[in-house]
């Protein structure tokens, strides 16, 4: 674990994996440390932002103290998202994985997700766990526009997309599970850890 | 209430943001220039953090359909109630039906007008804010808005008259401290950071302020995994022209952040005008 600066108001803790990003997130969350007002894990790291009553340096400390609980991942059951899998790249998908269109489906709803963390928009989780074989790059040209609901994957990461948005990743179907609701607490279904398996419905 | 006659080039209502939701993607926001939209809310009693609007580039009037006390802080703005002009840092009264006008800032880029009581919009997550990047909170005010007062009932009397503030450099030097990915630079970006002058491009906006200058160096090659983001990263593309984050930006981001502000000097980044010089030192 190495602690680095980001400003004079937070700390960029590097991790050696994503497990273990995730592990020091669900420590600071339940330590509840003084003046941390944000937690926010990436791959291989968390960013501790504080305010600025907040002593750095003991901040800094203290981190590498933390006990870490053995295994970040929600205790709950996975989020089950259903999917209609009729996504607009879905047979481009397979052409470039050389795989039917049905084993694309079939791999990418067989998979067991975590989500490593959220980013690009509220709600938007990068979920871990995709079968390599999908790992396929994103679009030579984003759409300006991609519906709310898209379940779509790119490079290592599978996404549903809370909102509708401008987008590059690969769609594979939709969902009508609603993942963010700013009414709701948390606004988010999808929190760093959550678990989530995609569920193939039928065309609707 | 308030009705808006013109927003001006952008108008939005501003508090201090949604802090405590980045993790899920949700972008800070709120003013962009902290310590103006607290100090403007301190000149009419409210507490610091009450919504009030941020104008960028003035050109604004409002009409006011009660009477109310305002404070206008920020970068410094021509200001008239009802034709007569009334000083900017300063608690001033507008009576009911009175037309509110802006002109165009001397220097600086957003100004900010508390109103004693706050501005009444629905809050989202906490926070009143305008949120142009994830599209969280209300809209940026246009023509014919109208925005409800809060009470100010229990609110501290008005007991300062005028709060004077350093005037903003023309070519301001801002204090960096290094970033998080500093060692992804050669030595002699950092240098070459440290000592030219970049200017502010016309496409910054309130996620971050795009600089034209020497490119940045990288030492290494490679791709970084997302990580978290702070409110003043100078974040680096691949074109090694520095973005410096203000209140809109992701939450996460791929690109090495060279350095960031020390967090008083992003309140004097969100107030660059494109086309404006600055330098950073350490």
């Amino acid at each position: 674990m190495r602690v680095l600066r980001a400003g004079d108001a937070a700390l960029l803790v590097e991790t050696e994996d994503l497990a273990t990003a995730l592990r020091l997130n669900a420590a600071l969350r339940d330590e509840g440390l003084p003046g941390v007002v944000d937690v926010v894990p990436g791959e291989r790291t968390v960013l501790v932002m504080a305010d600025t009553s907040a002593d750095l340096d003991r901040l800094a400390a203290r981190l590498p103290q933390l006990r870490l609980p053995a295994d970040a991942a929600d205790d709950a059951d996975p989020v089950e998202v259903p999917v209609v899998y009729d996504g607009e790249d879905l047979d481009e998908v397979a052409r470039l994985t050389g795989l039917s269109s049905d084993e694309v489906v079939r791999r990418h709803s067989a998979a067991f997700y975590t989500v490593a963390y959220l980013g690009f928009s509220p709600g938007f989780a990068y979920l871990t766990g995709l079968d390599p074989v999908l790992h396929v790059a994103r679009r030579a040209s984003p759409r300006t526009s991609v519906p709310v609901g898209s379940v779509a994957i790119a490079g290592p990461y599978a996404a549903v997309y809370p909102s509708r948005s401008p987008g590059g990743w690969r769609l594979l179907g939709r969902t009508g599970l609603r993942l963010w609701d700013e009414t709701r607490d948390p606004p988010s279904l999808l929190r760093p850890g959550t678990r989530v398996r995609f569920v193939p419905e039928e065309r609707s | 209430m308030i009705e808006v006659v013109r927003p001006g080039p952008l108008a939005t209502v501003q508090d201090l943001g949604r802090p405590g939701h980045a993790h899920l993607g949700v972008p800070r926001s709120g003013a962009a220039d902290e310590r103006g939209l607290r100090l403007a809310n301190r000149l009419v009693g409210n507490p610091e953090g009450a919504a009030g609007v941020e104008f960028t580039f003035g050109g604004a009037a409002l009409r006011f359909h009660e009477h109310a006390w305002i404070a206008v802080t920020g970068a410094p703005v021509p200001l008239c109630v009802n034709g007569r002009e009334c000083g900017t840092n300063a608690p001033c009264h507008v009576p009911e039906g009175a037309l509110v006008e802006f002109g165009t800032p001397s220097s600086g880029l957003r100004s900010y007008l508390a109103v004693r009581g706050g501005v009444e919009a629905e809050q989202v997550l906490g926070s009143r804010s305008t949120d142009l990047l994830s599209g969280l909170g209300p809209a940026p005010l246009s023509s014919g808005d109208r925005l409800a007062l809060g009470s100010s009932a229990g609110l501290v009397d008005i007991a300062v008259d005028f709060a004077p503030t350093p005037p903003l450099a023309e070519t301001p030097v801002l204090r960096i401290l290094p970033g998080p990915r500093d060692d992804w630079f050669t030595e002699d970006a950092m240098a070459t950071l440290t000592s030219a002058s970049y200017e502010v491009s016309p496409d910054s906006n309130r996620v971050g302020v795009r600089l034209n200058g020497p490119a940045l160096t990288r030492a290494r090659d490679g791709e970084l995994g997302s990580e978290g983001m702070v409110t003043g990263s100078l974040q680096v593309p691949p074109n090694g022209l520095p973005i410096i984050f203000l209140a809109d930006h992701p939450t996460t981001g791929g690109y090495p952040v060279v350095a960031v502000l020390e967090s008083s000097a992003v309140n004097d980044a969100a107030q660059l005008r494109p086309g404006q010089h600055l330098r950073f030192r350490t």
